[in-house]
């Protein structure tokens, strides 16, 4: 795997701090949504029978996924659709060329794709000519601006209405400083629908595959999916095979889950069915492994393959409500990017399980109950032995183990730690230490608790008395 | 009831206070409480930051001192959630089994296993409690707000009785502080701004003490206070308790 350098989880959200406006700013969206999130799910008496069911059917698919992508395949070829497989990043991007070089087409228009994210099939179309638009309007803007999406769900969360207004000034010749959301999601609109009537080949994600069915569902609030589908003669649908879910039956829970928990809203504004393709139309299905055979593997690890891609973790996570989607330097973010990632370069990533507090918030809002911060617990564990830790923090925990191991050095240690803190105090604070860098050290007491103990516990007092 | 004492590492060097409070409010409330002398760390600073393989000495240490007790008692729920958690012994792994189910945090202690419902004490002033992240969700001393579930509130609980003390309503009542272990260091930038954060909320609620059941979290929130000259001071919840005059 690729260990091109990145720049590491802490040092990113340092440079995302500096701007306290922004960071309050992003601070406050996310939790407002996560806000709406509660509200909505605690309208529903079943919520966590529902989070459980779901996490249940879940784990079925995951004990059984060689049986349900094989049914799928059958029944989605049976209603006359054309099923591929990927193995990796590679592959997936080679097929959606393949099939645009058959209908000779040089233009795509895209619906939000996390999987097309995680591929970076946008840079590999371009180098091979092939014009790519994403349709969502979050996904529109970032790609105007040549940025990932920071979030899965919200795209363009980093991003103010001001800094919006001067993109689409910049490249759609809207009014400068102009910053009314209706103008400017009009000036999007018309900027789409072009784009929507003219297209050969739209691609979408997927968010549930039915293998009772062959049929797949692509959930959106803007209806870009469909149009997109809709007006072209080609529907290509990648999806990671964890989007699997056995029977049809079972999508009612899921769809109730999937937007409250990313928006509190009841359900998204469009769940939209694709069963068969229209006469003379295609519909491709590519379903893509990319390192989740892997992910399977890692008994640890496996439960993060029931990620339904809300984004919930990531709004109620309070790192990366402060830090922004573009720290964590993946194509999902926030805590389920930081346990997905690993599994696709840990060299690259291994930052990414420490960018927590293990607060364990994100566990909890998990609508398909996937233990999150243990994962991140046990990631650290893995990412440590397999040697991706610097130096000098090892030797600074097996120091740290030695001392806490042994009662006289500890005593000894801790004692002449405070002594240093009273009355050397330059040693400790300094710029050295980050700690001191926004906060002031504890004070120093003139004796510890076990110093205290010693001298006033009943058994030393029975003593005295003796 | 033979109650052993564990006091984390910090609290011991830095907080004495806390640790004297949790002794005395034990006694208070009949128990036979001691302090394992040859007592260092629950071993939580190197496991969370991945090195669980390096905390081999700080178990078998842990063991050793707390063997034979019918509970162990701490005023940290982060640290007896790790014990509960991740204390193992491949020599004697029973033992450790057997202690890891007589581990409490102190709040949890005093409800659960003494049945006190309500402490008496004297705190007459306007208090913000910061719920600590593990032992909310982790202990689950108090209910979370991503559940759907009905509230309750072990340490909160325990507060009620407490004469004068107004315990003010937070707009985010479970956020997380940002202290997180190393993580204040490794990741200092975020940890202090949710630590500024945090403080906001309880200044926004003209509170004159923070409170909580986790000295770690109330010392990463001190140092920020205390940075920004702010008359909000922190205190352990121990030492509420303990107020009531002898």
């Amino acid at each position: 795997m690729s260990s091109e350098k990145v720049i590491p989880h802490s040092e990113a959200a340092t440079r995302f701090n500096k701007d306290v406006e922004r960071v309050n700013w992003h601070d406050e969206t996310l939790w407002f949504v996560r806000e709406k999130r509660d509200k909505s799910a605690h309208q529903i008496p079943d919520w966590e029978l529902l989070r459980e069911t779901a996490s249940q059917i879940k784990n079925n698919v995951l004990s059984n996924i060689h049986d349900y992508l094989i049914e799928f395949e059958a029944n989605a070829q049976k209603n006359g659709i054309i099923v591929h497989w990927a193995a990796d990043a590679k592959e997936h991007n080679e097929i959606v060329h393949s099939i645009m070089a058959k209908h000779d087409v040089k233009q795509m228009v895209k619906s939000k794709s996390m999987l097309t994210e995680e591929c970076h099939l946008n840079d590999y179309l371009a180098e091979k000519g092939i014009e790519v638009i994403d349709s969502d309007l979050g996904e529109y803007i970032v790609q105007l601006r040549k940025e990932p999406p920071s979030h899965i769900v919200l795209p363009a969360i980093h991003l103010k209405k001001e800094d919006v207004s001067e993109t689409f000034h910049e490249h759609l010749g809207t009014q400068k400083g102009n910053i009314d959301p209706q103008y400017l999601t009009e000036s999007a609109r018309l900027s789409l629908r072009n784009t929507f009537l003219t297209r050969k080949v739209a691609l979408t994600g997927v968010n549930f595959a039915i293998a009772e069915t062959g049929e797949i569902v692509v959930c959106t609030n803007e209806g870009n999916a469909d149009m997109g589908a809709h007006l072209a003669d080609v529907h290509i649908a990648c999806m990671g095979f964890e989007k699997l879910i056995p029977q049809r039956k079972h999508l009612g829970i899921f769809l109730r889950l999937l937007a409250r928990s990313a928006t509190g809203q009841p359900i998204t504004t469009f769940s939209s069915h694709f069963k068969k393709p229209r006469d003379g139309k295609e519909i491709h299905i590519v379903i893509v492994d990319n390192g989740r055979s892997t992910q399977l593997g890692r008994e640890d690890f496996r439960n993060s393959l029931k990620c339904i891609r809300c984004g919930a973790c990531m709004n109620t996570c309070p790192v990366y409500r402060r830090s922004g989607g573009h720290s964590y330097h993946n194509a999902v973010a926030g805590p389920i990017g930081s346990i997905l990632a690993p599994n696709l370069d840990m060299s690259k990533n291994a930052d990414l399980p420490f960018a927590s507090t293990l607060c364990g918030s994100c566990t909890n809002v998990c609508p398909v109950k996937i233990d999150i911060h243990d994962q991140l617990y046990k990631w650290r564990q893995v990412l440590v032995k397999e040697g991706h830790t610097p130096k000098a923090k090892t030797v600074a925990m097996k120091t740290m183990a030695t001392v806490l191991a042994n009662p006289t050095i500890f005593n000894i240690a801790g004692k002449s730690g405070r002594f240093v803190m009273k009355n050397i105090p330059g040693l400790v604070n300094n710029k050295m230490n980050k700690w001191y860098d926004q906060r002031e050290m504890p004070e120093v007491p003139e004796e510890s608790f076990r110093e205290w103990y010693k001298k006033n516990s009943r058994e030393a007092k029975a003593k005295d008395n003796e | 009831m033979k109650i052993g004492l564990f006091i984390p590492c910090y609290v011991d060097q830095f907080y004495p206070k806390v640790g004297i409070a949790t002794y005395e409010l034990l006694q208070k409330l009949g128990c036979e409480v001691h302090f394992p002398m040859g007592q260092t760390c629950c071993g939580q600073p190197m496991a969370n930051s991945g090195y669980q393989y390096l905390t081999k000495g700080c178990d078998a240490n842990f063991i050793a001192n707390f063997a034979g007790f019918d509970y162990i008692v701490c005023p940290s729920g982060s640290c007896v959630l790790h014990v509960k958690e991740h204390l193992h012994d491949e020599k004697q792994e029973e033992v450790a089994a057997e202690m890891r189910k007589k581990v409490f945090e102190l709040t949890e202690f005093i409800t659960d296993i003494l049945k006190v419902d309500t402490i008496e004490g004297n705190f007459p002033y306007r208090v913000g409690m910061h719920v600590s992240c593990h032992g909310q969700r982790g202990l689950k001393l108090s209910q979370m707000t991503e559940l759907n579930a009905p509230f309750f509130s072990k340490p909160e609980q325990l507060l009620h009785n407490i004469k004068g003390l107004d315990l003010v309503s937070l707009s985010r009542k479970d956020e997380c502080c940002g202290f997180g272990g190393t993580f204040c260091v490794t990741e200092e930038a975020v940890s202090v701004k949710m630590g500024q954060d945090r403080i906001k909320d309880h200044e926004n609620h003209h509170v004159d003490y923070i409170t909580g059941g986790d000295m770690s979290c109330l010392m990463h929130l001190e140092g920020i206070l205390k940075r920004q000259k702010s008359p909000i001071k922190t205190i352990h919840i121990a030492e509420i308790l303990n107020s009531l005059e002898n």
